[in-house]
């Protein structure tokens, strides 16, 4: 009736457009920002000729290739100006869908001139401190990972923290005893699972809140843990139960004798090899499966799910033992992996900053990835600030990472896409 | 031939009520059938037991004349029955494929989603049935219309024979509701039945060919549209003669008692809910608020009783501005609220009914002396306004959570209406109500309007903002599109603006001469 007639349909309330251009100009501003900050703060504080010497063989590694040597302030009045232009033009124009990719590329290039900063008339390894990172990635990673199994289901999990410290100790003393680093992986992979039924139990069957369940776990998981390390495992005659042994270093034929980037990347034990095998296979079956598609909507709509015929509380089981899985196996990189031993506590708050790179990264894996690699970069960088030529605190160097999460989520992103339903136990009525 | 489907003596009670008694129905092919009753009569009980969302005490269920047992969804499923839920099974983040075929995946290797098999599918679908849908679109990106459309779809791609649509027209404007029906003709066409289930009385006598009422979990009456009349209907459901139109008098404004200024407020995802809207209530007139859900009415309300604050814009109450004020500040200068949620803001459900009745004024005088409060004086008020309003409780000390909706609606009147108030916000003051207390929820709204308050109505039943209101603006979007004449108003121009369409001013005049409509509950 009304369309033969001319009529006006209103289009989206120009109040939400209002919003998203102001969120586009933020956005630009940050970009602006930070070109400003290379200008005024390195910049200006440089010596025109001075140079900056990158490492580009880490040590020990048999693939060498020449150190990268450039006059410091051209390169950041480059980076600098592009920053600046990318900035003008988001605001402008902006980047729409490609605008979070730029936001990483900003990011890079800020800490790459604070790099070249810090390290102006002296030289740094990058190569050495990109191959640290990565290996700093793989349980936050690992530990985001099984975060994102849970809560794409539904079922919060904070016990991620517990779940590792659990599977490091389990898989010590199993490959103590056996010999068999397999039988350790595999105990560890198991206990973890144990841990997530566990929680799973709690909070599907009896509805308990979430973030106890989660926090019970972890707390029980460090004092289970810590008393039978120090009333066994540390003890000279139980010597023979913390000796697991670790995973040899795999250097991939051919890939591993590419100049920086092989030992970077391709020159690890095989955990780093597993973190992106998994990323890529979790990518792969959350968003183009049936497995996928279903798990997902028990975390959005489990009432949706439910009346089409989906099992809500099997999924949600499948995912906190998967979960708990994947936590386990993280866990087994700190004994297996990384020290060759137990020791008390030893994951050392990995697993929440595992939650933390969950949440940076969206509840996707390849997110999760990248922001495992932001928090694993400025780790590495904490452990070498001694080295840099500038005078910074360690602490600090530790801290920033995290502050940028705080900044970027509150100010920049908001709240991230949680699944809906997540943390709500769900009802049959 | 026998029946496409027949429920045989389907019993089901929960602790305390009776809700299906001995529930016998017969759906034939190709039929509408229109499952009419009052909210909690038992009609969506039935229709979740014959979807296997619930398991029946008693009972037997025979499709196409097999007998089954129904235990799941996936059961239901199975037997071609289908669901379209009064709050939709869609998950907002999912494409319209997705949702779809959640469930009932297509795949190729083993496990891989074949999306465009899928959509393949569905676009045959929205060919036969001229069901217009975008299959890559995101549910959360599309409109309420569509997105009943999606759900319409999802029971087609499982090739569903018996559909059940339970009050599929709640959410709609008018001109929605006529696609839908168009919708369902054809189906009925290819071969379908429908199970239509609904209260309103008008949307029965349109479109169903075979009406069964329900009344307090059991089958009071079965008939078509033809044999019977709207008031025959209407009794039936109540169980006595009931009085389809509010009585009123022409309103009698007086001066302006709300004033709203450029309003603007963001929702709590940040979005802006209410967009630079201006009005006026006066006193001794009811000013509706007619729009589909979701269109900032709750956020109005909010921020007019203080629970929101305003971005921008001002409101003035009694001429003084309070958009910063706390609610109790709000409350204390005159104003009233009876809220959308009853059971989330308008009580503590574990208190009873004589606390509740002090919930804003159990700080002053007689209630409260110093910090004592005073229970017998509480006691008291709690006693007399239960007389007063005709609360049906066994005591005044009973927990408000015990209380069936109309009564729970009525301890919130009496609480709000026997302080001395010049501003009411009642905001879906009938929704889930039945009819007796409907009638008498409107009788005292028109009764405050007379006594010279200044009423704003805000709901989303159109033939109830169109029987109190006085004047009545429509919102779209967070805006209000036009403020009417209750008495020239028209069903179709509301219709359109709540559709967001603002109508020309020659065709304003051709919907406005149009004969009124019969307006029903």
């Amino acid at each position: 009736m009304s369309t033969q007639t001319e009529t006006k349909t209103i289009q989206i309330s120009k109040g939400i457009l209002k919003l998203e251009r102001r969120k586009r100009i933020i956005m630009g501003a940050v970009f602006l920002v930070a070109a400003l900050f290379i200008w005024l703060m390195f910049v200006s504080d440089l010596d025109p000729g001075v140079e900056t010497r990158f490492v580009m063989t880490p040590g020990g590694a048999s693939a060498e290739a020449p150190d990268w040597v450039f006059p410091t302030s051209v390169y950041l009045n480059i980076i600098a100006g592009i920053s600046a232009m990318l900035g003008a033009y988001q605001i402008i124009r902006g980047f729409g869908k490609r605008t979070y990719s730029i936001l990483a590329l900003v990011a890079i290039m800020f800490i790459f001139s604070f790099l070249a900063w810090a390290t102006a008339g002296g030289s740094t390894n990058l190569a050495g401190l990109l191959r640290i990172m990565v290996v700093r990635a793989v349980p936050l990673t690992l530990g985001a990972m099984s975060g994102i199994l849970c809560e794409r289901a539904g079922i919060i999990n904070i016990a991620i923290e517990g779940m590792m410290l659990t599977a490091a100790f389990v898989s010590t003393v199993f490959a103590s005893l056996s010999g068999s680093l397999i039988v350790g992986l595999l105990a560890g992979v198991i206990s973890g699972g144990i841990m997530g039924l566990i929680h799973g139990f709690l909070c599907i069957k009896y509805k308990i809140n979430q973030i106890i369940s989660g926090t019970v776990i972890n707390i029980f998981a460090t004092g289970i843990t810590s008393y039978l390390s120090s009333k066994y495992i540390q003890k000279v005659d139980y010597q023979y139960l913390n000796e697991p042994g670790m995973f040899p270093q795999i250097n991939v034929p051919i890939l591993s004798k590419i100049p920086f980037i092989g030992p970077i990347l391709f020159s690890h034990n095989m955990f780093v090899f597993a973190m992106f095998i998994f990323v890529a296979l979790l990518t792969f079956l959350l968003f183009k499966t049936r497995w996928g598609l279903r798990l997902r909507s028990v975390g959005e709509h489990p009432k949706a799910a439910d009346t089409l015929g989906i099992n809500v509380f099997k999924t949600q089981y499948m995912a906190v033992i998967l979960g708990g899985m994947m936590a386990g196996f993280g866990g087994t990189y700190f004994s297996l992996g990384s020290s060759g031993r137990f020791d008390e506590v030893m994951t050392a708050g990995r697993g929440f900053i595992g939650l933390a790179a969950m949440i940076f990264g969206n509840w996707h894996p390849v997110g999760a990835m990248g922001a495992g690699f932001l928090f694993g970069f400025f780790d590495s960088l904490s452990v070498r600030a001694s080295l840099l030529q500038v005078n910074l605190p360690s602490e600090f160097l530790g801290m920033a990472p995290y502050l940028a999460t705080i900044i970027i989520l509150a100010g920049v992103i908001g709240r991230g896409h949680a699944p809906a339903a997540e943390g709500e136990p769900y009802e049959k009525e | 031939m026998a029946p496409v489907l027949e429920l045989r003596g389907i019993t089901k009670s929960f602790p305390g009520v009776l809700a299906n008694d001995h529930i016998d129905l017969m759906v034939e092919k190709g039929e509408i059938h229109a499952l009419l009753g009052e909210n909690g009569a038992g009609k969506t009980t039935l229709m979740n037991i014959l979807y296997g969302l619930y398991n029946p005490d008693e009972g037997e269920i025979f499709v196409n004349g097999q007998k089954l047992e129904i235990k799941s969804p996936v059961d239901a499923i199975k037997a071609g029955i289908g669901m379209v839920h009064q709050h939709f099974m869609l998950v907002p983040v999912f494409t319209v494929t997705e949702n779809v075929m959640l469930g009932e995946e297509y795949v190729k290797y083993g496990d891989v989603l074949d999306r465009k098999k899928a959509a393949d599918k569905i676009h045959e679908i929205s060919n036969t049935y001229k069901l217009e849908i975008d299959p890559d679109a995101y549910v959360s990106d599309i409109p309420v219309g569509m997105q009943q459309r999606v759900e319409i779809i999802k029971l087609l791609f499982r090739e569903a024979d018996i559909l059940i649509m339970d009050e599929p027209t709640a959410v709609l404007t008018p001109q929605e509701v006529e696609e839908l029906f168009k919708i369902i003709h054809t189906m009925i066409d290819q071969g379908k039945s429908i199970i239509f289930i609904t209260h309103k009385l008008g949307e029965v006598m349109e479109i169903a060919d075979q009406i069964t009422v329900i009344r307090g979990g059991k089958v009071v009456g079965s008939t078509t549209p033809h044999e019977s009349s709207l008031n025959d209907l209407a009794s039936m459901m109540v169980g006595r003669d009931v009085n389809l139109e509010v009585d009123k008098t022409e309103s009698k404004p007086g001066e302006v008692v709300l004033e709203v200024k450029d309003l603007k407020v963001l929702d709590p995802q940040g979005h802006v809910a209410i967009d630079n809207m201006s009005f006026n209530v006066h006193s001794g007139e009811v000013l509706g608020i007619a729009g589909v859900q979701g269109n900032g009415q709750t956020e109005l309300v909010r921020a007019l009783t203080g629970l929101l604050p305003a971005i921008d814009g001002e409101i003035y109450l009694l001429g003084k501005e309070i958009s910063k004020n706390s609610p109790r500040k709000i409350t204390e200068l005159g104003s009233a609220h009876i809220p959308e949620d009853r059971q989330k803001d308008g009580l503590v459900l574990a208190f009873p009914i004589t606390d509740n009745l002090v919930l804003n004024t159990y700080y002053l005088e007689p209630f409260s002396k110093s910090i004592w409060l005073d229970q017998k004086k509480i006691l008291q008020n709690g006693k007399e306004l239960v007389e007063n309003f005709d609360i049906r409780t066994p005591s005044p000390t009973t927990s408000a959570g015990s209380l069936s909706g109309g009564n729970q609606q009525k301890v919130i009147v009496a609480r709000e209406f026997s302080r001395p108030i010049k501003f009411l916000v009642a905001s879906q003051p009938t929704r889930g109500l039945d009819v007796g207390s409907i009638e008498y929820i409107h009788k005292r709204l028109i009764q405050k309007r007379d006594d010279g308050c200044a009423v704003l109505l805000v709901s989303t039943e159109l033939d109830e903002v169109m029987q109190l209101s006085d004047r009545i603006a429509v919102v779209y979007r967070g805006r209000i599109l036009d403020v009417l004449d209750a008495n020239t108003a028209t069903k179709e121009l509301i219709g359109l603006l709540m559709a967001g369409i603002i109508p020309t001013e020659e065709e304003k005049q051709k919907l406005g001469s149009k004969q009124k409509q019969i307006r029903l509950t």
